[in-house]
Protein backbone atom coordinates (compact mmCIF):
# COMPACT_ATOMS: atom_id res chain seq x y z
CA UNK A 1 0.00 0.00 0.00
CA UNK A 2 2.91 2.47 0.35
CA UNK A 3 4.08 1.82 -2.73
CA UNK A 4 0.86 3.12 -4.02
CA UNK A 5 0.60 6.67 -3.12
CA UNK A 6 4.16 7.49 -4.73
CA UNK A 7 4.71 10.13 -7.21
CA UNK A 8 0.88 10.72 -6.90
CA UNK A 9 0.31 14.54 -6.98
CA UNK A 10 -3.73 14.55 -7.31
CA UNK A 11 -4.14 15.16 -3.12
CA UNK A 12 -1.02 16.70 -2.25
CA UNK A 13 0.71 13.90 -1.02
CA UNK A 14 3.95 13.41 -2.62
CA UNK A 15 5.04 10.49 -0.15
CA UNK A 16 3.07 8.27 1.99
CA UNK A 17 4.06 9.15 5.46
CA UNK A 18 4.96 5.79 6.54
CA UNK A 19 7.50 5.90 4.11
CA UNK A 20 10.62 6.85 6.30
CA UNK A 21 9.94 3.56 8.36
CA UNK A 22 11.11 1.14 5.65
CA UNK A 23 14.17 -0.60 6.28
CA UNK A 24 16.52 -0.04 3.21
CA UNK A 25 19.94 -2.17 2.78
CA UNK A 26 22.92 0.58 2.21
CA UNK A 27 24.97 -2.09 0.49
CA UNK A 28 22.67 -3.27 -2.41
CA UNK A 29 20.61 -5.95 -2.84
CA UNK A 30 18.01 -7.52 -0.52
CA UNK A 31 17.74 -7.38 3.11
CA UNK A 32 19.11 -10.42 4.71
CA UNK A 33 19.71 -10.89 8.51
CA UNK A 34 23.37 -9.94 7.81
CA UNK A 35 22.96 -6.24 5.84
CA UNK A 36 24.04 -3.11 6.61
CA UNK A 37 20.49 -1.15 6.87
CA UNK A 38 19.73 1.94 7.81
CA UNK A 39 18.59 0.81 11.12
CA UNK A 40 22.35 -0.73 11.77
CA UNK A 41 23.57 2.39 10.96
CA UNK A 42 21.50 4.45 13.23
CA UNK A 43 21.80 2.23 16.40
CA UNK A 44 25.54 1.57 15.90
CA UNK A 45 25.38 5.79 15.41
CA UNK A 46 23.52 5.22 18.89
CA UNK A 47 26.14 3.07 20.92
CA UNK A 48 28.85 5.88 19.41
CA UNK A 49 26.79 9.15 20.73
CA UNK A 50 26.40 7.39 24.08
CA UNK A 51 30.55 6.09 24.35
CA UNK A 52 31.40 9.78 23.52
CA UNK A 53 28.70 11.48 25.98
CA UNK A 54 29.36 8.92 28.96
CA UNK A 55 32.87 8.12 28.44
CA UNK A 56 34.65 11.45 27.30
CA UNK A 57 32.00 13.20 29.36
CA UNK A 58 32.77 11.82 32.71
CA UNK A 59 36.52 11.48 32.18
CA UNK A 60 38.00 14.88 33.02
CA UNK A 61 36.51 14.02 36.66
CA UNK A 62 36.80 17.75 37.77
CA UNK A 63 35.43 19.03 41.11
CA UNK A 64 33.91 22.10 39.32
CA UNK A 65 31.94 19.77 36.02
CA UNK A 66 32.44 20.92 32.52
CA UNK A 67 29.21 21.50 30.78
CA UNK A 68 29.90 17.74 29.05
CA UNK A 69 30.52 16.46 32.58
CA UNK A 70 27.44 17.37 33.77
CA UNK A 71 25.85 16.16 31.23
CA UNK A 72 27.23 12.52 32.44
CA UNK A 73 26.94 13.38 35.68
CA UNK A 74 23.63 14.44 35.80
CA UNK A 75 22.23 11.40 33.48
CA UNK A 76 24.00 9.03 36.15
CA UNK A 77 22.16 10.79 39.21
CA UNK A 78 19.35 11.10 37.16
CA UNK A 79 18.90 7.62 36.66
CA UNK A 80 20.19 6.18 39.73
CA UNK A 81 18.53 8.32 41.96
CA UNK A 82 14.77 7.04 40.17
CA UNK A 83 16.01 3.64 40.35
CA UNK A 84 16.69 3.98 44.46
CA UNK A 85 13.25 5.60 44.82
CA UNK A 86 11.24 3.07 42.53
CA UNK A 87 13.06 -0.07 42.87
CA UNK A 88 14.39 0.27 46.75
CA UNK A 89 17.77 -0.33 48.09
CA UNK A 90 18.09 -3.73 47.29
CA UNK A 91 17.30 -2.52 43.77
CA UNK A 92 20.51 -0.90 43.08
CA UNK A 93 22.16 -3.98 41.80
CA UNK A 94 20.03 -4.02 38.37
CA UNK A 95 21.07 0.02 37.80
CA UNK A 96 23.46 -0.90 35.12
CA UNK A 97 20.80 -2.41 33.30
CA UNK A 98 17.82 0.54 33.65
CA UNK A 99 21.11 3.34 32.90
CA UNK A 100 21.44 1.17 29.56
CA UNK A 101 17.88 0.75 27.98
CA UNK A 102 17.50 4.78 29.34
CA UNK A 103 20.88 5.78 27.44
CA UNK A 104 20.04 3.86 24.41
CA UNK A 105 16.28 4.56 24.18
CA UNK A 106 16.79 8.38 24.90
CA UNK A 107 19.62 9.02 22.31
CA UNK A 108 18.43 6.77 19.75
CA UNK A 109 15.02 9.00 19.92
CA UNK A 110 17.01 12.15 19.70
CA UNK A 111 18.73 11.01 16.61
CA UNK A 112 15.70 9.52 15.39
CA UNK A 113 14.81 13.55 15.68
CA UNK A 114 17.40 14.65 13.18
CA UNK A 115 15.84 14.91 9.87
CA UNK A 116 16.02 12.50 7.30
CA UNK A 117 17.38 10.15 10.19
CA UNK A 118 15.79 6.78 11.06
CA UNK A 119 14.25 6.29 14.58
CA UNK A 120 15.03 2.65 15.01
CA UNK A 121 12.62 2.56 18.24
CA UNK A 122 10.18 3.44 16.00
CA UNK A 123 10.04 -0.18 15.26
CA UNK A 124 8.42 -2.63 17.43
CA UNK A 125 10.60 -5.43 16.44
CA UNK A 126 13.53 -3.32 18.20
CA UNK A 127 11.25 -2.80 21.35
CA UNK A 128 9.49 -5.61 21.66
CA UNK A 129 13.29 -7.15 22.00
CA UNK A 130 13.94 -5.11 24.90
CA UNK A 131 10.90 -5.38 26.13
CA UNK A 132 10.74 -9.31 26.29
CA UNK A 133 14.49 -9.11 27.86
CA UNK A 134 13.08 -6.85 30.71
CA UNK A 135 9.71 -9.37 30.91
CA UNK A 136 12.00 -12.65 30.82
CA UNK A 137 14.83 -11.03 33.54
CA UNK A 138 11.99 -10.13 35.95
CA UNK A 139 10.37 -13.34 35.70
CA UNK A 140 13.30 -15.30 36.18
CA UNK A 141 14.58 -12.80 39.15
CA UNK A 142 10.99 -13.33 40.35
CA UNK A 143 11.49 -16.85 40.67
CA UNK A 144 15.31 -17.13 41.83
CA UNK A 145 14.57 -14.17 44.84
CA UNK A 146 10.99 -15.88 45.99
CA UNK A 147 10.76 -19.03 45.11
CA UNK A 148 7.24 -20.00 44.51
CA UNK A 149 6.29 -16.82 46.73
CA UNK A 150 6.72 -14.53 43.55
CA UNK A 151 3.21 -16.23 42.64
CA UNK A 152 2.11 -14.11 45.67
CA UNK A 153 2.41 -11.03 43.31
CA UNK A 154 -0.92 -11.80 41.91
CA UNK A 155 -2.90 -12.82 44.94
CA UNK A 156 -3.26 -9.29 46.76
CA UNK A 157 -3.91 -9.85 50.20
CA UNK A 158 -5.41 -6.23 50.78
CA UNK A 159 -7.90 -7.03 48.85
CA UNK A 160 -11.52 -8.69 50.38
CA UNK A 161 -11.21 -12.74 50.21
CA UNK A 162 -14.13 -12.91 47.76
CA UNK A 163 -12.65 -10.42 45.28
CA UNK A 164 -8.97 -12.03 45.41
CA UNK A 165 -9.91 -14.96 42.89
CA UNK A 166 -10.94 -12.45 40.20
CA UNK A 167 -8.05 -10.27 40.78
CA UNK A 168 -5.96 -13.00 40.22
CA UNK A 169 -7.26 -13.28 36.75
CA UNK A 170 -6.65 -9.49 35.97
CA UNK A 171 -3.29 -9.77 37.54
CA UNK A 172 -2.36 -12.52 35.68
CA UNK A 173 -3.71 -11.53 31.95
CA UNK A 174 -1.97 -7.96 32.86
CA UNK A 175 0.99 -9.56 33.75
CA UNK A 176 0.99 -10.97 30.61
CA UNK A 177 0.37 -8.04 28.67
CA UNK A 178 3.15 -5.97 29.94
CA UNK A 179 5.95 -6.92 27.46
CA UNK A 180 3.05 -5.97 24.75
CA UNK A 181 1.86 -2.36 26.31
CA UNK A 182 6.10 -2.03 27.21
CA UNK A 183 6.92 -2.65 23.63
CA UNK A 184 3.91 -0.81 21.71
CA UNK A 185 3.62 2.32 23.47
CA UNK A 186 7.10 3.32 22.89
CA UNK A 187 7.09 2.32 19.39
CA UNK A 188 3.81 3.64 18.91
CA UNK A 189 4.43 7.24 20.13
CA UNK A 190 7.64 6.99 18.03
CA UNK A 191 5.99 5.80 14.90
CA UNK A 192 2.86 8.25 15.59
CA UNK A 193 4.84 11.65 16.17
CA UNK A 194 7.31 11.02 12.96
CA UNK A 195 3.90 9.61 11.15
CA UNK A 196 2.26 13.45 11.88
CA UNK A 197 5.59 15.50 11.15
CA UNK A 198 5.17 13.59 7.76
CA UNK A 199 1.46 14.26 7.03
CA UNK A 200 1.91 18.12 7.51
CA UNK A 201 5.14 17.86 5.52
CA UNK A 202 3.19 16.15 2.83
CA UNK A 203 0.41 19.17 2.92
CA UNK A 204 3.54 21.81 3.12
CA UNK A 205 4.61 22.14 -0.80
CA UNK A 206 0.61 22.48 -1.62
CA UNK A 207 1.66 26.11 -2.72
CA UNK A 208 3.30 24.69 -5.23
CA UNK A 209 0.40 22.64 -6.98
CA UNK A 210 -2.61 24.92 -6.37
CA UNK A 211 -1.65 28.25 -5.56
CA UNK A 212 -4.87 29.75 -4.33
CA UNK A 213 -5.26 27.18 -1.43
CA UNK A 214 -1.86 26.88 -1.17
CA UNK A 215 -1.12 30.29 0.41
CA UNK A 216 -2.95 29.54 3.60
CA UNK A 217 -2.43 25.71 4.04
CA UNK A 218 1.46 26.03 3.53
CA UNK A 219 2.26 28.54 6.02
CA UNK A 220 0.02 26.92 8.74
CA UNK A 221 1.46 23.34 7.79
CA UNK A 222 4.93 24.25 8.28
CA UNK A 223 3.83 26.32 11.55
CA UNK A 224 2.18 22.86 12.72
CA UNK A 225 5.71 20.82 12.03
CA UNK A 226 7.91 22.93 13.91
CA UNK A 227 5.23 22.68 16.85
CA UNK A 228 4.37 19.01 16.66
CA UNK A 229 8.65 18.46 16.37
CA UNK A 230 8.62 20.59 19.94
CA UNK A 231 6.14 18.18 21.17
CA UNK A 232 8.06 15.24 19.68
CA UNK A 233 11.51 16.37 21.41
CA UNK A 234 9.25 16.12 24.66
CA UNK A 235 7.88 13.13 23.89
CA UNK A 236 11.75 11.41 23.14
CA UNK A 237 12.71 11.78 26.25
CA UNK A 238 9.30 11.02 28.42
CA UNK A 239 9.09 7.87 26.60
CA UNK A 240 12.73 6.76 27.29
CA UNK A 241 12.08 7.91 31.09
CA UNK A 242 8.45 5.64 31.04
CA UNK A 243 10.38 2.71 29.71
CA UNK A 244 13.38 3.22 31.96
CA UNK A 245 10.61 3.71 35.11
CA UNK A 246 8.69 0.70 34.40
CA UNK A 247 11.93 -1.00 33.99
CA UNK A 248 11.96 -0.30 37.35
CA UNK A 249 8.45 -1.21 38.82
CA UNK A 250 8.06 -4.39 36.93
CA UNK A 251 11.77 -5.06 38.76
CA UNK A 252 10.39 -4.13 42.00
CA UNK A 253 7.80 -6.64 41.75
CA UNK A 254 9.92 -9.41 40.89
CA UNK A 255 12.16 -7.94 44.56
CA UNK A 256 8.98 -7.72 46.91
CA UNK A 257 5.86 -9.56 45.43
CA UNK A 258 3.55 -8.80 48.16
CA UNK A 259 1.70 -5.98 48.30
CA UNK B 1 -16.24 -6.48 -5.01
CA UNK B 2 -15.90 -8.31 -1.98
CA UNK B 3 -12.24 -7.05 -1.81
CA UNK B 4 -13.51 -3.41 -2.33
CA UNK B 5 -15.96 -4.16 0.52
CA UNK B 6 -13.49 -5.22 2.79
CA UNK B 7 -11.31 -2.60 1.79
CA UNK B 8 -13.91 -0.31 2.87
CA UNK B 9 -14.46 -1.67 5.87
CA UNK B 10 -10.69 -1.28 6.77
CA UNK B 11 -10.68 2.01 6.08
CA UNK B 12 -14.00 1.95 8.31
CA UNK B 13 -12.84 0.41 11.29
CA UNK B 14 -9.53 2.34 11.21
CA UNK B 15 -11.17 4.96 11.15
CA UNK B 16 -13.55 4.11 14.43
CA UNK B 17 -10.01 2.63 15.53
CA UNK B 18 -9.01 6.71 16.39
CA UNK B 19 -11.94 7.48 18.76
CA UNK B 20 -9.67 5.52 21.39
CA UNK B 21 -7.11 8.14 20.99
CA UNK B 22 -10.28 10.08 23.14
CA UNK B 23 -10.54 7.57 25.45
CA UNK B 24 -6.71 8.00 26.68
CA UNK B 25 -6.82 11.82 26.31
CA UNK B 26 -9.67 11.57 28.93
CA UNK B 27 -7.41 9.19 31.10
CA UNK B 28 -3.85 11.33 31.02
CA UNK B 29 -5.75 14.46 31.40
CA UNK B 30 -7.44 12.82 34.51
CA UNK B 31 -4.25 11.70 35.93
CA UNK B 32 -2.30 15.09 35.50
CA UNK B 33 -5.66 16.85 36.22
CA UNK B 34 -5.88 14.92 39.55
CA UNK B 35 -1.95 15.13 40.27
CA UNK B 36 -2.11 18.52 40.06
CA UNK B 37 -5.02 19.82 41.83
CA UNK B 38 -3.02 17.71 45.17
CA UNK B 39 0.22 19.41 44.25
CA UNK B 40 -1.19 22.73 45.09
CA UNK B 41 -3.04 21.55 48.48
CA UNK B 42 0.69 20.10 49.10
CA UNK B 43 3.52 20.96 46.64
CA UNK B 44 6.08 19.89 49.22
CA UNK B 45 4.90 16.34 48.55
CA UNK B 46 5.14 16.76 45.23
CA UNK B 47 8.46 16.50 44.32
CA UNK B 48 8.15 12.72 44.95
CA UNK B 49 4.76 11.57 43.66
CA UNK B 50 6.32 12.73 39.85
CA UNK B 51 7.49 9.51 38.74
CA UNK B 52 3.94 8.15 40.03
CA UNK B 53 2.44 10.14 37.81
CA UNK B 54 4.35 9.40 34.58
CA UNK B 55 3.62 5.51 35.41
CA UNK B 56 0.15 6.83 35.92
CA UNK B 57 0.29 8.33 32.52
CA UNK B 58 2.19 5.74 30.62
CA UNK B 59 -0.84 2.75 31.65
CA UNK B 60 -3.64 5.54 30.53
CA UNK B 61 -1.86 6.10 27.24
CA UNK B 62 -1.04 2.55 26.46
CA UNK B 63 -4.60 1.68 25.55
CA UNK B 64 -4.90 5.05 23.38
CA UNK B 65 -1.67 3.48 21.63
CA UNK B 66 -3.66 0.14 21.36
CA UNK B 67 -6.30 1.61 19.50
CA UNK B 68 -3.49 3.23 16.91
CA UNK B 69 -2.09 -0.29 16.87
CA UNK B 70 -5.61 -1.63 15.65
CA UNK B 71 -6.15 1.02 13.19
CA UNK B 72 -2.31 0.39 11.88
CA UNK B 73 -2.74 -2.92 11.11
CA UNK B 74 -6.26 -2.55 9.50
CA UNK B 75 -4.66 -0.29 7.16
CA UNK B 76 -1.67 -2.67 6.39
CA UNK B 77 -2.11 -6.26 7.72
CA UNK B 78 -5.49 -6.80 6.93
Amino acid sequence: MATETHSELEDGLVFHPMDQFQVISLVGGDVEWFTITNVTLMMALTVIVIAFIMIFGARGRALVPSRSQSIAELTYGFIYKMVEDVTGKDGVVFFPYVMTLFMFILVANFLGLIPMAFTTTSHIAVTAVMAMAVFLAVTIIGFVKNGFGFLGVFWISSAPLILRPILALIEVISYFVRPVSHSIRLAGNMMAGHAVIKVFAAFAPLVLISTGIGLVVTPLSILAITAIYALEVLVAFIQAYVFAILTCVYLRDALHPHH
Amino acid sequence: MTGDIVQMGAYIGAGLACTGMGGAAVGVGHVVGNFLSGALRNPSAAGGQTATMFIGIAFAEALGIFSFLVALLLMFAV
